[in-house]
């Protein structure tokens, strides 16, 4: 028992060593860095989001963008029009894409395996037509700036401006750090067993007494609401709102970032969005045609590398690896 | 002008836009149908047909009657080659696997899009019609090459049905379609069936890109549309059933060229897009397709 308790303690240390890393890595790196590496965080996030229904309940999802987009318009919209707060915005965004999640998991869990995957491209397709079709609100693929006013967050007498660097880095980090720990409590805690349970056999973890519905559906409800959480980060830190986001391109950047860095491994978004992120960046300086990269990536991952870099580290010498 | 001949204006581009996607659906649908795996890819062959025939007939600049039957054929053969080499190196490789095939094909779709955008660039660029003629209605003149496509596509969709009924390769799809291990038990050389029916379904998308270039203009980014229109007629004609899919184009492309006319073409996808999951969550078989056995 000793060891499983030294097991769990090192998992722990680990992660908690990462948050660290990226906290002291903003005194190192130079400014240009920063505002990348608050992007990257945030779409880590995002990833996380996605890879708790991909990686751990084995669900492929191609409309993820709509949960993104949910919480960027959830949070970004009140802001824009009202008078809201800055927490309340989040707090808007987080039940925007709750609400989305919930009524469309309850609906697209009916259907399994290419039909679920379908049913997701179109559901979010849809949404995706919506913010265009409403475009005298949400001002379409054109999108709108937030004011810096807008996002400035008074707590407890202390002014905190996200146009700030520091402010904007540090609060990524928060965000980031909350979705990974939360990832990660969740998939060591029983609930995560029954998730890789379906993965690995549904029809025998049904039979073995679990309603795989329900947990399938708190799956997709918790994957979409933490893809929120990312999205209202990113129209709070990055002040920019459009139906961009929305598209299926971001949905297969999901994809992309957890398979990259590892399906099924809690650090894994991480990684994955953060060698993507310069690999499009430096692919982006030679040619406009820098999508490219997605696509190779993509090949390369699926004929050789089916576990992603840590999915592989994790097979090879790390098999801890959470 | 009234709203009779606007209505009857509608219904045939309606019908110019039915038979189009109808030849686009089925090839989709063929390698559904067949082989089981889902081809994100589909909507670039149709955008490299198109981008192709405009390359040929601007080679063969002289006549555009000669440049354009030259890209007809010529478009959908390097079309097919390309899937087929496709097939060759990277499907057989994740052995079908459905959801491995998924991401292997949006990888393609990167590939191919962002490399025709490094070479044809991000312009869209006409391409002459093969000739002029309009036919006059009493209310309005009506483009004949617009007609010449629905012959076209009609050829096309017969062609299919006559080689899947009557040819021995015909007979080895459908085998392979049934039962695949059954097929090769009997010495259907399934891989190579694969590797066909994947080529097959990019020409006829390659095809109804090439037909539809002189309405529509090429851009590197012309494939998504199709590509979901696709998905959709697939979808509510029933995964895998061909005669499904022909009926579900035409009423999918008539009563898009319908909506779009009266209302406002967004409104008309997000309509079709909704009517679609809701049609996977309640029927996965599809409205006409049989109901599949029980495993």
């Amino acid at each position: 028992m000793s060891s499983a308790k030294g097991k769990g303690a090192r998992i722990v240390a680990l992660h908690l060593a990462v948050i660290a890393a990226l906290f002291a890595v903003q005194f190192l790196l130079p400014a240009y860095h920063h505002g990348n590496l608050a992007r990257i965080m945030v779409f880590a996030s995002f990833a996380v989001g996605y890879n708790l229904l991909l990686g751990y309940t084995g669900l492929l999802s191609l409309g993820h963008a709509m949960f993104f987009a949910a919480g960027m318009y959830g949070a970004g919209l009140p802001l824009y029009y009202f008078d809201v707060g800055v927490l309340q915005a989040f707090g808007l965004g987080l039940l925007a894409s709750f609400g989305l999640a919930l009524s469309f998991g309850l609906l697209a869990l009916r259907a399994s395996g290419i039909a679920f995957l379908i049913v997701t491209l179109m559901f979010a397709q849809a949404f995706f037509l919506a913010t265009l079709y409403f475009n005298e609100i949400t001002l379409g693929d054109q999108g709108f700036v937030l004011s810096e006013q807008a996002r400035t967050l008074t707590l407890g007498g202390v002014v905190m401006s996200f146009a700030d660097p520091t402010v904007k880095y540090n609060a990524a980090l928060l965000l980031f750090s909350c979705c990974m720990l939360g990832c990660l409590a969740l998939v060591r805690s029983p609930i995560g067993r029954v998730w890789v349970a379906i993965r690995e056999n549904e029809p025998r973890t049904r039979m073995l007494g679990y309603d795989t519905y329900r947990y399938k559906l708190l799956a997709l409800v918790l994957s979409g609401v933490i893809c929120g959480a990312a999205g209202a980060g990113y129209a709070l830190l990055f002040a920019y709102v459009g139906s961009t986001f929305a598209s299926i391109q971001y949905s297969i950047f999901a994809l992309l970032w957890t398979l990259l860095g590892g399906v099924g491994t809690v650090l894994g978004p991480l990684v994955g969005a953060g060698l993507m992120f310069y690999l499009v960046d430096i692919a982006g300086d030679f040619t406009s045609s820098y999508l490219l990269v997605v696509g190779v990536v993509l090949l390369l991952l699926i004929l050789w590398y089916p576990k992603g870099l840590l999915g592989s580290l994790r097979a090879r010498w790390l098999p801890w690896l959470p | 002008m009234d709203f009779g001949p606007h209505l009857f204006l509608a219904l045939l581009e309606g019908t110019v836009s039915a038979f189009v996607l109808a030849v686009t659906a089925l090839g989709l649908s063929l390698v559904f149908g067949v082989m089981r795996v889902v081809n994100v890819a589909h909507g670039e062959f149709y955008m490299l047909g198109a981008v192709l025939a405009w390359w040929l007939t601007t080679l063969l600049a002289g006549s555009p009657m000669i440049g354009f039957g030259v890209a007809l054929i010529v478009a959908p053969l390097i079309v097919g080659a390309v899937a087929f080499a496709a097939d060759w190196l990277i499907l057989r490789r994740i052995d079908y696997q459905p959801e491995a095939t998924i991401v292997a094909t949006i990888g393609m779709l990167y590939i191919i899009q962002q490399l025709v955008l490094t070479f044809y660039g991000p312009d869209a660029r006409p391409v002459e019609p093969p000739f002029y003629f309009r036919v006059s209605f009493p209310w309005f003149g009506y483009s004949g090459y617009k007609l010449i496509v629905v012959g076209a596509s009609a050829l096309l969709l017969l062609g299919v049905w006559l080689a899947m009924a009557r040819t021995k390769f015909g007979l080895y799809m459908r085998a392979t379609q049934q039962n695949q291990e059954m097929a090769q038990a009997f010495g259907v050389p399934v891989r190579r069936v694969y590797a066909m029916v994947f080529a097959l379904g990019a020409m006829l998308a390659a095809a109804a890109g090439v037909l539809v270039v002189p309405i529509q203009q090429a851009h590197y980014l012309m494939g998504l549309d199709p590509l979901l229109l696709s998905f959709i007629v697939v979808i509510v004609g029933g995964l895998g059933s061909l005669r499904g899919t022909v009926v579900a184009a035409f009423i999918i492309g008539l009563s898009d060229g319908v909506i779009s006319v009266f209302f406002s073409p967004t409104l008309a996808k997000i309509i079709a897009t909704l009517f679609v999951a809701m049609v996977l969550v309640y029927r996965p078989s599809g409205l006409f397709g049989q109901p599949e056995e029980e495993q």
